[in-house]
């Protein structure tokens, strides 16, 4: 296992790179927007990696509440600020794209809209992981992260319904995609996905290791107070 | 067109940012660990 | 689910409140604040008003809930109510509907005694169907307070309780206060019909409610 890191970042790397040259030079230049079209590449690979690592934090989640095991709530930890790093870098992105291209920083519109709810709610929920000093923080966590998951169609359906009633410009339209574009854009994502493992993993492995060294540490300073007996 | 690099700029230094705070607190780790190895 | 249990809680609590009074008293302030202050900012024309009317409402409601929630599980803690509580045969799921109960009724007294005020000071009057009005106002309320009961309940033991739980509640709340104002603002207005908004009300308040009987245990046993 401890093998398959070097080569996962050596990957991640050369597909970083390459991502980076479509991106920015081998992909053909949108014609109504130009280039500021490709922050796209950058952008949606972001979206769907975030969105990803929040739906793994919510399995983690409830594993850790049908098996208690305490990895499982490291995972989900992990995953979950690795969910809000990306989701963070989709905020940012967005409204630097839509301000050239729409005249607008911001809209309240589908995509964006739950994307920044779901910011929200894990902000709130590492938040809550940070100043919680109840015994049982991994089960409140868990249970915040089940709310979110439930909350999530709920906001997906008002914000749809809102925008039929006020319409609003649309950022980042539908439409077909031209077959090279969609090359570079999945070698972005699976670039972003794996350096997201990378990430992930390393936070996951600290958090491991935080804890035992902690326990070692409790452990510890148990042994001493109890030696001048 | 500084938008363009504005927005890849600015998904890096994010990035960056969590990375360095990962280090941060693997260092911090690793002089723990140091410690403990010490009283031992 | 034991509702003796839950009657008996409900009791206690409304008519400790009822003798102090200090909820409604902290949320009536609030709520009066955001009233005048909102009053003074805006001069708007009778069109205007029922506009942003929805809005301004349940800005003052939702403070209002908010003083409510953060004393509601305030006595229990002083007084390792709790503790009692967990370890008594008595389904936990009780307790909190009787606690979600009680800030129900306070937040809804303190609407009624509102909204008089709200209709003198920006001359609403209602275009469309204004019986709607209640039953928004109570599917919304009741979407406030009960995951402002649960949460309140999960923010017991950290530190600056006071903003965790509006931290915990607003994104969470998000759909619900967009129909709460979105459906206020269509019956004032006339201009659409409220039936979508009132729907969503609905379907968050049976989800959330579920959810927060079914693991509301869980909570509990984890302060």
């Amino acid at each position: 296992m401890k093998r398959v890191f070097p080569i996962l970042a050596i990957l991640t790397a050369v597909l970083l790179t390459y991502g980076l040259y479509g991106a920015l030079i081998a992909a053909p230049t949108e014609k109504t927007m130009g280039d500021v079209q490709r922050i796209f590449y950058y952008h949606v690979p972001s979206a769907w990696t975030a969105f990803t690592f929040f739906f793994l934090n919510l399995v983690a989640s409830v594993v850790y509440l049908l098996r208690r095991n305490p990895k499982a709530d490291a995972l989900a930890l992990a995953a979950a600020e690795v969910g809000v790093v990306f989701c963070t870098v989709v905020l940012v992105t967005g409204p630097i794209w839509a301000r050239p291209v729409w005249g607008i920083w911001w809209t309240w519109d589908l995509r964006l809209t739950l994307t920044l709810v779901l910011w929200l709610i894990y902000v709130s929920y590492l938040v809550l992981r940070r100043f919680s000093s109840s015994g049982q923080t991994p089960v409140l966590a868990a249970v915040l992260a089940i709310f979110g998951a439930l909350d999530v169609p709920l906001v997906y359906f008002s914000i749809w319904f809102f925008r039929t009633q006020h319409p609003q410009p649309v950022i980042g339209g539908g439409g077909s995609i031209d077959p090279r574009m969609l090359h570079v854009l999945l070698i972005n994502w699976a670039a972003f996905s794996c350096f997201a493992i990378l990430v992930c993993w390393s936070r996951y492995h600290l958090e491991v290791l935080s804890r035992e060294v902690e326990e070692t540490q409790a452990l510890e300073s148990l042994l001493e107070s109890g030696s001048p007996r | 067109m500084s938008y363009l690099y504005a927005a890849y700029i600015a998904t890096w230094a994010i990035h960056i940012c969590y990375l360095a705070y990962l280090l941060r607190r693997y260092a911090r780790l690793r002089a723990q660990i140091e410690e403990l190895k010490r009283e031992r | 689910m034991s509702f003796g249990i839950m009657r008996a809680t409900l009791a206690k609590d409304l008519r400790l409140e009822w003798r102090s009074k200090d909820a409604i008293n902290a949320m009536l302030f609030f709520a009066l604040l955001v009233v005048v202050i909102f009053s003074f900012s805006f001069d708007p024309t009778a069109e205007e008003s029922r506009r942003i009317a929805g809005g301004l409402i349940w800005v003052a409601f939702l403070f209002a809930a908010i003083v409510a929630l953060n004393q509601t599980w305030a006595r229990e803690l002083r007084n390792q109510v709790l503790d009692a509580y967990r370890v008594s045969p008595a389904p936990a799921n009780s307790l909190f509907l009787a606690k979600a109960l009680g800030n129900f009724i306070f937040v809804t007294v303190l609407e009624a005694l509102m909204t008089p005020l709200f209709i003198v000071f920006y001359n609403l009057r209602a275009l469309g169907p204004a019986y709607q009005l209640f039953i928004v106002a109570a599917l919304g309320t009741w979407a406030l307070v009960v995951n402002g009961t649960f949460f309140a309940a999960m923010s017991l033991r950290t530190r600056s309780r006071e903003i965790m739980l509006p931290l915990l509640l607003f994104p969470i709340t998000i759909p619900a206060l967009l129909a709460m104002v979105e459906a206020t603002s269509s019956i004032l207005t006339g201009e659409y019909s409220a039936r979508f908004w009132m729907v969503l009300l609905v379907a968050y308040d049976v989800v959330f409610t579920m959810a927060s009987l079914f693991l509301f245990e869980l909570v509990l046993q984890a302060e």
